[in-house]
């Protein structure tokens, strides 16, 4: 196996050793645990009194511009990243065209803006 | 690889891995919850906090330990059940996955990925699913609120972080971990190499930047809309009991100082100190405790923060990310990039 599988071999590890320490938490505490569930413990919290209505309701969410503008930022995080570790390279002309690129994006973030997208109410 | 001079196999190796992740997520998390939430946050109220338990209280987190083991184990009736129960594997398993990346010694690393960096941002936002899940999975109007702020906050704030992060790849060349320890450690300041290239010193915006999102990212006040207790009491916590709220509540300081690990080695040199050789084998035995000693120091910003400051609104917050902090770290990039290589 080569080098490169290896190191994500032991990431696969890592990731199954979280699971397990979580599982060995609860498997744990499952023996110490007593279990008498009722009625009135099993509703759901509403600060004491009975809860009202469909748990899932549908609430206004704001987030759906911000998340749009998430993805938009992030994509560009991920052209960013390979330049930046090669700028040395890459030199004027890489840092001129990263310009352009980084300035094409803020003209959005400043669109969005003007807007009022970014405005919470 | 050899250790200390002692050849091992792969299994052995990685069998020791595996202890250190799991001592290296644990020990900062037990150790912050006892000298910070415990005992500096009670002195800065002017306060003892617990006494008790052992000498100077410091039993206490056994005492806690303890009982929530014994606590019933609750799922509410109208509960997603699965969705439920897989949220605390989630956020875990996140913290475990980002410990990988943090090198403890020029040998003494998990692995050496030379994505090091990008794998830590990725798979530091994948907590976020888990707090989807179990603010939904909940079926509570409390814990629903909490995980869509939660939701919210966090992608508004991984940005700046992200970019943050961009100054100090421009600054080393290499998204390798290792290899950034190494940069800032064979650096010089503007000719000067007396000690170094501490990426603090010359990103220091950078490092600001990343401190305020990730004060942001692990909910901590003033940034802890997501899980207020006055109003959301605890967010989408609030229907966890027992064992599975203390699995939320490790979640919660383990990453505090998982991150800090990850700020300590991109911006405080990592487990370099300046006036010895970086390829020195003394680091092996001295790195660990090198780095510990780093991540106390930013614990200690992120933790004075959560004690003196008051609770930001929704809108100041979601202003702040965007208006505020994304610009600046767009203007890093380019600055940084502009010395890069105008010298």
């Amino acid at each position: 196996m080569s080098d490169f599988l290896r190191s994500y071999l032991v990431v696969a590890i890592f990731g199954g050793v979280g699971i397990a320490l979580v599982g060995a938490f609860l498997g744990i505490a499952s023996i110490l645990r007593p279990s008498r569930p009722s009625e009135q413990k099993l509703e759901s919290y509403e600060s004491g009194v009975d809860p009202s209505g469909n748990m899932w309701s549908q609430s206004n969410i704001r987030y759906y511009v911000f998340a749009l503008l998430f993805v938009l930022f992030d994509v560009e995080a991920v052209f960013i990243f390979p330049w930046a570790s090669r700028l040395e390279a890459l030199g004027l002309f890489g840092l001129v065209e990263m310009a352009i690129f980084v300035f094409i994006l803020l003209l959005g973030l400043i669109y969005a803006w003007r807007k009022g997208m970014l405005r919470w109410v | 690889m050899t250790v200390l001079s002692i050849e091992l196999a792969y299994w052995q190796q990685t069998t020791l891995r595996v202890l250190g992740g799991a001592v290296a997520v644990l020990l900062p998390a037990g150790t912050l919850v006892y000298i910070y939430l415990f005992k500096l946050m009670s002195f800065v109220q002017s306060r003892l906090g617990p006494m008790e338990a052992g000498p100077a209280g410091s039993l206490q987190l056994v005492a806690e330990v303890g009982k929530a083991f014994q606590k019933e184990d609750i799922f509410p009736r109208k509960a997603d059940r699965i969705v439920f129960a897989a949220a605390p594997f989630v956020v875990l398993m996140s913290t475990f996955l980002l410990v990988l990346v943090v090198p403890f010694g020029p040998d003494a690393w998990f692995v050496d990925l030379d994505t090091g960096v990008f794998f830590a941002l990725a798979v530091s936002s994948v907590s976020v699913i888990g707090i989807l899940m179990a603010g939904w999975a909940s079926a509570n109007k409390y814990s629903l609120l909490g995980g869509l702020r939660a939701a919210g906050q966090l992608i508004a704030y991984e940005l700046p972080l992200v970019l943050a992060v961009m100054g100090v790849v421009i600054q080393a060349g290499t998204l390798n971990m290792q290899d950034i320890v190494l940069a800032q450690a064979e650096g010089e300041i503007f000719g000067w190499g007396g000690i170094g290239n501490p990426f603090i010193l010359t990103q220091f915006l950078g490092f600001a930047i990343f401190l305020v999102a990730m004060q942001a990212e692990l909910t901590q006040p003033p940034f802890d809309m997501p899980v207020a207790e006055s109003e959301l009491v605890s967010g989408y916590m609030t229907e966890y009991s027992g064992i599975r709220f203390l699995l939320f509540f490790i979640g919660e300081f383990a990453t505090a100082g998982v991150f800090s690990m990850v700020a300590a080695t991109l911006f405080l040199g990592g487990w370099w100190v300046p006036g010895i050789d970086p390829d020195s084998n003394l680091f092996n035995v001295i790195g660990p405790i090198v780095m510990f000693a780093k991540v106390m120091l930013v614990t200690l910003l992120i933790f004075w923060f959560r004690f003196t400051y008051p609770r930001f609104r929704e809108d100041q917050l979601q202003r702040l990310a965007w208006k505020v902090l994304i610009p600046l770290s767009l203007l890093n990039i380019v600055i940084t990039g502009v010395l890069k290589v105008a010298f």
